[in-house]
């Protein structure tokens, strides 16, 4: 397939707290890159992320959370896409995490986490490159 | 173009088999790969029978909140509904935000509802270039209905009237002011009007507004229905209307024509889209020379595009 097709980024917020502010820049700073973002709004159950991400076809999903829930729903999101044979989509968000907890997450297969005041080129590029590296190591079909 | 490789074949096969990751990969070939896109249309081969309803208005009407109650609506009847939002690429920077799942929260976690999301990647009109594939691609799956839902639109994108077999316009309260402007372009491509948002101050106003327009025209007006899309409030009379229009209703022959007039859309659009691939990609340098000595004053426009389409050469029909 070819690999100038836009990458596309759903961008989630997970769980009950509403602070979506984070999730709009990141998602409209994606936009501007020139990605396709699946915006699906506040309080969204791993479930529901995952079936969304699935139908989309995206190639990353991005969460964003604020509620220190991340030690559960990061794992379960991540449980739930690799359940449905999509392990190759690239997980990845932003939060109030602490360096501790994104280590562990990491080691479960995580992407990067990035918390308040990453410059958005930084996570621009992240995507792009992790994305772009993904693509190339062959996506099933 | 009709390589069927043994990839496409097998996609088909799972797409028919309905599975969920198989369809949605489906999608994404019919809007990015313009080589197993075709193949796999082409190995599906779809009849083009399930219901097409298309779903537009001008922007903040309530299309989403609509077509999610209305997909409600058909599946309380027992109907498995494949949904396509399309919203704005950007033209500078290719990007787009697709929010309108924002909208349809009330239909996950039901597996006999397949949402997806469209960007309209330069095409204008108020769609997708992919939509009609990609409703092939939903009906194979066995969905049936399809609703499509078109961006927010202003007067005269209406390409939604190739792409359905019925479309409703949805309006709300505040929009009447533009309907004069509206006549000849968005309310004629409605078979149902619709006045969302009934619970608004002016809805009345508006639905006065309406009929006062449509009564002017020759042909047999569209009904304006009155529906509180976010209760499902007038829902199930919009469904009813939109049904007694489609396929199966008392004078299918329109739905035949526009089928018939689909077809020949998408042989016009695929033919003009490869015609000018292929063109640009051996004329293309000459294009950007021309260009540059148009912008120094050495060379007319005229005589430029001479230099490229001399005499219509190479466009006769085979």
């Amino acid at each position: 397939m070819s690999d100038e097709r836009p990458i596309r980024v759903l961008v989630a917020k997970a769980g009950l707290d509403g602070h979506d502010r984070g999730a709009k820049v990141v998602a409209a700073a994606l936009r501007d890159a020139g990605c396709e973002v699946v915006y699906t709004g506040l309080r969204q159950t791993p479930e529901q992320i995952v079936e969304a991400a699935l139908q989309e076809d995206v190639d990353a999903v991005g969460l964003s959370l604020h509620s220190g829930a991340h030690m559960t729903l990061f794992p379960r999101v991540l449980e739930l896409l690799k359940a449905a044979g999509a392990g190759d989509i690239l997980l990845t968000g932003g939060g109030i995490i602490p360096a501790d907890d994104a280590a562990r997450l990491a080691e479960m297969g995580v992407g990067r986490l990035f918390g308040p005041g990453t410059p958005l080129a930084e996570l621009v590029t992240y995507v792009r490159d992790e994305v772009a590296r993904r693509r190339a190591a062959g996506r099933t079909t | 173009m009709t390589c069927t490789g043994d990839d496409v074949r097998d996609l088909a096969a799972r797409v028919v088999a309905r599975d969920g990751r198989a369809l949605a990969r489906a999608l994404t070939w019919v809007e990015s790969d313009v080589h197993r896109g075709p193949a796999l249309v082409e190995a599906l081969r779809v009849p083009g029978r399930a219901f097409r309803v298309g779903a537009t208005g001008p922007p903040g009407a309530g299309k989403s909140t609509l077509v999610a109650a209305l997909a409600v609506a058909w599946r309380q009847a027992g109907a498995r509904v494949g949904v396509l939002a399309v919203d704005p690429s950007s033209p500078f920077h290719g990007g787009a935000l697709l929010g309108d799942r924002i909208r349809m929260q009330a239909l996950s976690g039901d597996t006999d509802v397949f949402i997806r999301s469209l960007a309209t990647r330069g095409a204008l009109g108020g769609l997708a270039s992919a939509v009609h594939d990609a409703a092939d691609v939903l009906e194979a799956a066995g969905f049936d209905p399809i609703l499509i839902e078109t961006v927010g639109v202003g007067q005269s994108e209406v390409e939604v009237t190739r792409a359905a077999d019925v479309t409703v316009v949805v309006l709300a309260p505040g929009s009447g002011d533009v309907i004069q402007g509206m006549k000849a372009g968005l309310l004629e491509a409605a078979d149902v009007l619709v006045v969302n948002q009934d619970d608004r101050d002016g809805a009345d106003a508006l639905v006065h507004a309406l009929e006062s327009a449509l009564e002017l025209r020759a042909i047999q007006p569209p009904p304006v229905l009155r529906t509180v899309a976010t209760v499902g409030r007038g829902v199930e009379a919009l469904r009813d209307a939109l049904v007694a229009r489609g396929p199966g209703s008392a004078a299918p022959e329109v739905v035949a024509e526009r089928r018939r007039a689909r077809a020949a859309a998408r042989i016009t659009a695929a033919v003009d889209a490869s015609r000018a691939r292929e063109f640009w990609r051996r004329a293309g340098a000459l294009r950007e020379d021309l260009a540059d000595q148009v912008v120094a004053g050495r060379l007319g426009l005229a005589e430029a595009i001479a230099r490229l389409a001399p005499d219509e050469a190479g466009t006769e029909a085979p």
